[in-house]
Formats: structure tokens, sequence, C-alpha cells
């Protein structure tokens, strides 16, 4: 262990921890916007108010189930459900009509789409921060790599987010439905004309990139004040990442995420009060070099 | 002949609204005229971005950038110098428009999508460094109670500088959009590949009307200090570029007043609605989604649609 210090300073190796659980957050939400990018070409700006979304239901629900680690478990399964319900109605009720539109039209409905969310949100939950306790078996710390403190939840994190990962990869790739997204993504009259209701497999993408948007706004909870204007600065990474990623690419997404939370976290160790400045800076370099994003871009 | 018709009225409705708005502060009450500044302000920001939006066809997400930093360029020359406050009036959107060559040339290469997004990146550094860099720009509390000139620091006196050069920077931009130049901006809109192949240079062009909308960006900061004597970081903020995007399309991307009008109704409906309902971004977003849904051409393009069916087809039966 001490070669490892000697190589990366315990401070730096625990920023990067830091940093890697960030990325956990930063990749499960992105990817599901690149999805939705990917296969619908919806630049979803609403996206980031369903994660925040999440991250309420998950205060309710923790709340209903008595707070402790019943109330945690319920609340990943029943808030990105229930984020999928409300995308489910979103999208058969207006987003299936506006597909054809051009994309300027589609990020205004979406960001038409948020202002009523974060509305809605203010309503039914009031503007008081709200806290998730973290579950009494994640709480304390490990100690990694021989005296390193990181704190369990964060761990579990790292655990959560490569599931995550191969868990879409294997949705995409080897499942029917995902076979068939990607055929629609690149001609979508074309899988219609083979007897394929092409409607409900954009229906189906877009709730499980919704899902995912409220995936990560339960499992940010616990480590953050649940806050009206969440959404706003999430979405935005989420959106940068998606871009230097590569559009539709899910390991652009995860990728991009890797940078982007590393640079955040990093960033802070090399200058604390513009610390925030270098993940963008990243971003800017990567599209200097490479415009169209890191990994080949669907489209 | 109908045309010729149309454009008369249409001249002669744009004088006797300058006369109104001229008269107008000699029987509005002082809230009324704020918000007519305001309006007005607005309107010239939205309509600059509507020149490499509508016109120019660039996907420009950040708009507001231009704008805040005009207006903290502003402010900040008319707190920390003391030159001649009315060259803070020039200096704020110089910097916009020298802002707006520096994003420009490093986003020009990128297409559609990509360009916007690159664009908010760098718009949100802007943001990150005026947020928190306390000892230059007073951070989140921005800086207020700034000093003016005795003869704008009025509401009247507000209200007239803001008409007048707001009506002068529209008048320039009218000008602009109907010079070759801007004529060659639409070629290149409607056809950039074609444009290519006849010789022109898409870039330098679009690069300059990105220029010249950052300009005219900083010139409605400018007036958004002497209309309500403080800055903020919140002016730079991305959820405000989107806004004055939703001006754009509610008033009309294709109609030159569009944004304008856009600007009008948005704002008057704010100040309406806020005095019954704390909740003015639900009453927005779901006129927004009618919008889309039924007027995808704005306000000003619906109309315009009308007048040209109804003036020109007696034209033909004749």
């Amino acid at each position: 262990m001490d070669i490892l210090y000697a190589i990366i300073p315990p401070r730096v190796l625990s920023q990067i921890l830091v940093g890697l659980s960030r990325t956990t957050i930063l990749f499960i939400v992105s990817s599901g916007l690149s999805l939705i990018l990917g296969v619908l070409r919806i630049p979803n700006i609403a996206h980031g108010s369903l994660y925040m979304i999440g991250a309420f239901m998950a205060y309710s629900l923790s709340i209903f189930f008595g707070g402790g680690d019943l109330g945690f478990w319920m609340a990943l399964i029943g808030a990105p459900l229930g984020v999928a319900i409300v995308s489910l109605v979103a999208e058969r009720g207006l987003f299936q009509y506006l597909y054809e539109r051009e994309h300027l039209m589609l990020l205004l409905l979406t960001f038409a789409f948020s202002l009523v969310f974060g509305d809605l949100v203010k309503i039914v939950w009031g503007t008081e921060y709200k806290s998730v306790p973290v579950p009494q078996m994640f709480q304390g710390f490990v100690n990694l790599f021989g005296g390193l403190p990181f704190p369990l939840y964060n761990l579990f994190l790292l655990i959560v987010g490569p599931i995550v990962a191969v868990a879409l990869w294997f949705i995409v790739n080897k499942t029917k439905i995902g076979k068939i997204a990607r055929a629609a993504a690149v001609d979508r009259e074309m899988v219609g004309a083979v007897g394929i209701n092409v409607s409900w497999v954009f229906a189906i993408v877009f709730v499980i990139g919704c899902l995912l948007a409220g995936l990560g706004g339960v499992l940010v909870a616990p480590t953050v004040s649940v806050t009206l204007g969440m959404d706003h600065t999430l979405i935005m990474e989420a959106f940068l990442i998606v871009i230097m990623g590569g559009l539709g690419n899910i390991w652009g997404a995860l990728l991009g995420a890797l940078i982007f939370g590393l640079a955040q976290s990093l960033g802070i160790l090399i200058w604390s009060q513009f610390g925030i400045i270098f993940p963008y800076a990243a971003v800017i370099i990567v599209l200097l070099f490479r415009p169209t994003g890191l990994l080949r871009a669907t489209w | 002949m109908a045309q010729g018709r149309i454009r008369g009225k249409a001249q002669l409705s744009v004088y006797a609204g300058l006369i109104v708005l001229f008269l107008l502060p000699l029987i509005l009450q002082r809230f009324y005229i704020y918000l007519l500044s305001t309006i007005l302000l607005t309107g010239l920001l939205a309509t600059s971005l509507n020149l490499v939006l509508g016109y120019g066809g660039k996907f420009q997400f950040h708009h507001a950038v231009f704008y805040g930093v005009g207006a903290y360029a502003t402010a900040l020359m008319l707190t920390k110098t003391s030159l001649s406050p009315w060259l803070s009036f020039i200096v704020g959107p110089l910097v916009s428009g020298f802002l707006s060559l520096v994003m420009g040339l490093i986003c020009i290469r990128l297409s559609k999508l990509y360009f916007g997004m690159l664009q908010i990146s760098l718009g949100s550094l802007v943001w990150i460094i005026v947020y928190r860099w306390y000892s230059f720009t007073g951070g989140d509390d921005g800086i207020h109670g700034i000093a003016l000139p005795d003869i704008i620091s009025s509401p009247n006196g507000a209200y007239y500088f803001t008409l007048i050069v707001t009506a002068a920077c529209l008048f320039v931009m009218y000008m602009i959009i109907k010079s070759p130049f801007g004529s060659v901006l639409q070629g290149i809109r409607d056809n950039p590949i074609r444009s290519e192949m006849i010789g022109i240079n898409v870039r330098r062009h679009q690069l300059l009307a990105l220029v010249i909308a950052g300009f005219f960006a900083g010139v409605a900061g400018s007036l958004f200090v002497v209309v309500d004597n403080t800055v903020f970081p919140d002016m730079l903020f991305w959820t405000f570029s989107l806004e004055i995007l939703i001006m754009c399309l509610l008033g009309g991307w294709f109609t030159f007043l569009g944004p304008m009008l856009g600007a009008a109704i948005i704002i008057a409906l704010r100040t309406f609605v806020s005095t019954y309902t704390s909740y003015w971004a639900l009453v927005l977003g779901i006129l927004m989604v009618l919008v889309i849904f039924f007027l995808p051409n704005g306000v000003l393009g619906y109309i315009e649609e009308k007048i040209k069916k109804g003036f020109i087809e007696p034209v033909i039966e004749e």
C-alpha cells in the first residue's frame, strides 16, 4: 500500500473515489438521456426534472415506509417506477405527436415540460429542503487500501454503476426490443414497414430512459439535500456529458461521465474557488479536438 | 402591388407606434413606464437573438451570456472607474461583441446541436466566473444601486433613453437584414452547401452575424442597468437563454418584430400572473406547449400568413 501512496497521495486518491461515485450518478442519468437522444432524437431537457421528481419520490416513499432500510429499498424500486409512469403519460399524451418536428421545437417543448414539472414539484412537495437518510446498512466508513476512510454508501454507488451499465448494454444489444430500437433509430419507416409498431417501441425506450433519470434521483437523494432547482445543474451536466461522449452512445456517456466526474473532484484540489470550471473546460477541450464527441455518435 | 400596400401600411403603423410610445409617459403611472422599459429592452435582446437564430439559422442556445456580460461590463465600469458614465454604455456592448467573437471562433466549426451545446458549455464557464468571483463581480449578490447620470436616473429618463436606443438599434438591425449581407445570411440558413459552392465564405458571414447579435445583446444588457440599476448572475444563467428563445418562438421566428411582440406578451403576462399566483412557470410551460402545437410560426407569423392570404388572393382574381 505504501507503494500506491507513493504514486498517488491519499488526498488525491480519496478525491478520485469521490469523483467516481459522482460519476455513477452522472452516468446513470446521462445514459438515459443519451438513449432517448439516440433513438428518439429528442433533446429532453425535462430529463433533469424527472431526476428531481425521482429524488422527491424517494423522500416520500422512505418516509412512508418508516425511514429505515425498508424505506430506502422501497424508494429504490418505487421511485423509478413512479417516474416511469409520469414519463409514459407525458409520452403518450404529447411527445408522440411531435417526433417529426425539428430539434429546436422539441428542445423548447421539453423545456416547457421542465417548467411545468418544476412547479408541480413545488405544489406537491413544497419549497423546503428535504433530506433522505442514508440506510442503516450503508452508514459508516470502510477502510480502503489500508487506512483510507471511504463512506460505505459511496462504495454502494460504485457497485451500482457497473451493474446499470451492463444491464443497459444487455437490453440494447441482446434483447429483441433493444435490437428493434436500434433499427428504428437508423430508419424509422423501414422498421414500421416490416410490421413493427414503432410508436410503442419509442414509448418503451423513452420510459426506460426516464426510469434511469428517476434511478439517478433516488441514488443521489441520501448524499445531497433534495431541493427545487437540483434539476437545472444536473441536466446541463448530463447534456454536456452526452455531447462529449457522442450522441446516443451509451459507452460515450460512461466515458463522458468519467471525465466530467473526475475533472470535478480533482479540480477542487487544484483550485478550490474555481474548481467547478475544470469539467466545463474538459468539455471544451474535447469538443475542440473531436467536434462530434469522443466515441461514434449514432446520428 | 399588394406587397407594396402592406409595406406602406406597416411603415405607417411603426411610425404611429413610435409616437404613441413617446407620448405614453404623459398618461401612464410610474410602474407601467418601468414595465414598458423592461419590455423594450428585453424585446431588443430577443430581436438580436433572432438575427442569428431566425435569419442566420444558428442554434444560439446561450444568448443570455452576452446580455449579462454587457450588463456587468457597464455596471463594473460605472461603479469601479471614474471615467465618463456614457462611455460605459459603449464599452458594455463592445465587451459583449468581443466575447461573442471569441466564443464564435471556438464554436463556429460545429453545426446545429453541437454548436448550441458547446456554446452553453462556454457560457456556463462565464456564468461560473461571474458567480464565484466575489471580489470583482459581487458573486451571487450581484451589484446593486448603481449610480447613473442625472438625466437618465428618473423612470421617465430611463424610459426615453431605452426607447431611443432600442428604436435606433432595431432600425440598424432591420437595415442589416435588408442589406446584401442579410440576404446572404438567409441564403446560408436555407442552403449552406449551395452557398459555399457559389463562393460565399459561410463561416465568416455567420461569425459576423454572431458578433453583431452579441453586440446588440450587450446593448440590451446596458439598458437593463439603466432601468433596474442592478446586475445579478441569474441574468446569464442558461434557463434565461431558453426564455428568450421562447419569446422568439411565441412572437414568430421569421418575422422582424415577432421577438419584440413575444417579449411584450411574456413580460406583460408574467407581471399579470404573478399578482395572482406564484406558479408563473406552470402558466408559461402550458402556454408554450399550446404555442408549439397550434402556432408553430408564432403569433406574428400567423397574422402575417392571414394578411398575405387576404391581400394576395383578390389580386389573383383580378
